[in-house]
C-alpha cells in the first residue's frame, strides 16, 4: 500500500539475497514513509533480520535497490559511513562499546563523526540518557548494566546521531520479561514523537500499539503486509493464518 | 666475585645498552605491528595479502639471519646506517649507538613486528563482530571502527600474548652480540674471554641471569598489572 504522495524514506526494490543456495531475500519491493513505523514479524529464518540490517549494508544484497532519502546505498567507504551515520541501529545483543562507560558509548559518533565538541555531545548525551532513564548510570561500564539498561542506553547512543530512520533488529530478544517492558516504552515514546522506525520484533503488542504496518515474511519473501489491526484479525495468506495460530494460542 | 666487581662498570653499560636497544625496538615493532594487523583486517585485498605475506616470511626466518643480513648483506646493496652516530657518555663509559646498532634495531623491529601483529590479530579475533558492527552502524569509517572500538579491545585480550612478544624480544636482543653490537651479552662475552677458571666464569654468567630474570620480572608484572586495570572495564 502507497499511502503517501512525499517519496518514500527508504526505499527497496527487487532486492534479493543468496547465501550459497539458500535464497535468504526474495525479490523484496518495500516502501517506507516519513514518520511511518513498520513492524517486521515471521517465523525464524524468514530473512526479516536480513532485511533490516541490509538497509544500512551491514548486510550486502545481489540484486536490487536500496535508497535512503533518495539516495541509493554506496558501495564500502566514505560514502557509506557517511550514510549510516543518519540511519540509527539497535541491535538484538545490544552491542556497546564493552570499553567505553555509558556516556562515551553516546558520545562516540557525535564527536568522531558529527564532529560535535565534547561539551555539546555530552549535554545532549545526558539529555537522551534522562529521557530513556538511565541518566544516572552515564558512569557506569556496559557490564555494569541490566540488559534493559543495556539497551536503553544502544538506543539513545542512535538517537545521539540525530538519524532520520531508525531500524531495530529484535531489540527485545535477548530481555527477561519484565526488561521487555521498559524498552518497549521507549520504543513507543519513539515512534509517537514521529520518528521513522523499521522494527523486527516477535512482540505482538508492540506491533498493535505502535506500528502503522505490519509487513509478514516467511521463506526470505514478504508474504502479507497490512495494517496492524486488519493483519491480526484478518490475516489472508496461509502462512501468516498458521503463524498467528501457532504464536497467539499461549 | 672479584672479576664481576672489577668489571662491573662493563657489565652495567652492557646493560644498559640492551634496555635501550629494547625499549626502541619494542616501540618500534608495536607501531610497526599495529600497522600490520590494520592492514591485514583491513578491507583491500592487496593489503591483507601484503602483510599476511610479511607475517610469513619474516616470521619464519630466523633472527641470526635477519640481523646478518643487516650488518654484513644489506650495505652491499646500500643499506647502512652510517648516519646513526649517537654516542651517549656516562660515568662508566660510553654507549654506542652507531652502525651496528641501528642495523640490529631495524632487524629486531622488522622481525618482533610479525609476532606483535599475530598477537593483536588474536586479539582481534576476540572482539565480538557486534562490537565493530554497531561502530560502522553510527558512521565510522573503517580507520575509526578499528581505532576507537576494535584495537582498544583487542589490545586488552592480546596482552598477554604481547607480552610474551616482548619479553622474547627482551631476550633476542642478546642476538645483536652476534653482530658486534656492544650490549649485555657482547660484554659477557668478552668477560669471559678474559675470566681464566671454570669456577669464576660461573660469576658472571650467574649475574647476567639476574639481571635478565629482574628485566622479565619487571615486564610480566607490568603487564599484570595492565590485565587488572583493564579487566574493570571489560
Amino acid at each position: 500500500m502507497q499511502e503517501t504522495t512525499d517519496a518514500p524514506l527508504v526505499r527497496l526494490s527487487g532486492v534479493q539475497k543468496w547465501y550459497g543456495e539458500l535464497h535468504v531475500l526474495r525479490d523484496i519491493d518495500l516502501s517506507i514513509a516519513r514518520g511511518e513505523v513498520v513492524v517486521v514479524i515471521g517465523p525464524s529464518g524468514a530473512g526479516k533480520s536480513t532485511l533490516c540490517r541490509a538497509i544500512n549494508r551491514l548486510e550486502t544484497i545481489d540484486e536490487g535497490e536500496i535508497s535512503i532519502d533518495g539516495q541509493p546505498l554506496p558501495q564500502e567507504g566514505k560514502a557509506l559511513a557517511r550514510l549510516r551515520a543518519d540511519v540509527g541501529m539497535v541491535f538484538q545483543s545490544f552491542n556497546l562499546f564493552a570499553h567505553k562507560t555509558v556516556l562515551e558509548n553516546v558520545t562516540l559518533g557525535p564527536t568522531k563523526v558529527r564532529k560535535q565538541s565534547k561539551a555539546d555531545a555530552q549535554a545532549r548525551a545526558k539529555e537522551l540518557l534522562d529521557r530513556v532513564g538511565v541518566g544516572h548510570q552515564a558512569a557506569k561500564y556496559p557490564a555494569q548494566l541490566s540488559g534493559g539498561q543495556q539497551q536503553r542506553v544502544a538506543i539513545a547512543r542512535a538517537l545521539a546521531m540525530e538519524p532520520k530512520v531508525m531500524l531495530f533488529d529484535e531489540p527485545t530478544s535477548a530481555l527477561d520479561p519484565e526488561m521487555i517492558k521498559e524498552v518497549l516504552d521507549v520504543m513507543v515514546d519513539l515512534a509517537e514523537r514521529g520518528m521513522t522506525m523499521v522494527v523486527v520484533t516477535h512482540e505482538m503488542g508492540f506491533a498493535r500499539t505502535a506500528a502503522n504496518r505490519v509487513v509478514f515474511m516467511a521463506d526470505g519473501a514478504v508474504v502479507e503486509e497490512a495494517d496492524p489491526e486488519t493483519f491480526f484479525t484478518n490475516p489472508q495468506s496461509d502462512r501468516a493464518k498458521d503463524f498467528l495460530g501457532k504464536i497467539l494460542k499461549h | 666475585m672479584d672479576v664481576v666487581v672489577d668489571n662491573y662498570q662493563f657489565i652495567g653499560i652492557g646493560f644498559a645498552a640492551t634496555v635501550l636497544l629494547f625499549l626502541i625496538s619494542g616501540i618500534g615493532a608495536l607501531l610497526l605491528g599495529t600497522l600490520l594487523v590494520a592492514m591485514r583486517v583491513g578491507p583491500i585485498a592487496v593489503m591483507r595479502r601484503a602483510a599476511a605475506t610479511y607475517v610469513t616470511l619474516v616470521r619464519n626466518t630466523p633472527l641470526l639471519l635477519i640481523l646478518v643480513f643487516f650488518s654484513l648483506a644489506a650495505p652491499k646493496i646500500g643499506i647502512n646506517f652510517q648516519f646513526v652516530k649517537i654516542v651517549i657518555s656516562t660515568g662508566w663509559g660510553d654507549i654506542r649507538m652507531t652502525n651496528a646498532f641501528a642495523g640490529a634495531t631495524v632487524g629486531l623491529i622488522l622481525y618482533t613486528a610479525s609476532f606483535v601483529c599475530e598477537s593483536l590479530r588474536s586479539g582481534v579475533n576476540a572482539v565480538p563482530v557486534g562490537q565493530a558492527e554497531a561502530a560502522r552502524a553510527i558512521g565510522l569509517p573503517f580507520g575509526g571502527v578499528l581505532s576507537n572500538v576494535v584495537l582498544p579491545q583487542a589490545l586488552r585480550a592480546a596482552l598477554p600474548p604481547l607480552a610474551s612478544t616482548l619479553i622474547a624480544l627482551l631476550k633476542n636482543t642478546t642476538v645483536a652480540a652476534s653482530v658486534l653490537v656492544l650490549e649485555s651479552a657482547y660484554a659477557l662475552k668478552q668477560i669471559l674471554d678474559k675470566t681464566p677458571g671454570t669456577v669464576e666464569k660461573l660469576w658472571p654468567i650467574g649475574v647476567f641471569i639476574l639481571v635478565f630474570v629482574i628485566l622479565v620480572e619487571l615486564l610480566s608484572f607490568a603487564s599484570g598489572r595492565l590485565e587488572r586495570r583493564w579487566r574493570v572495564a571489560r
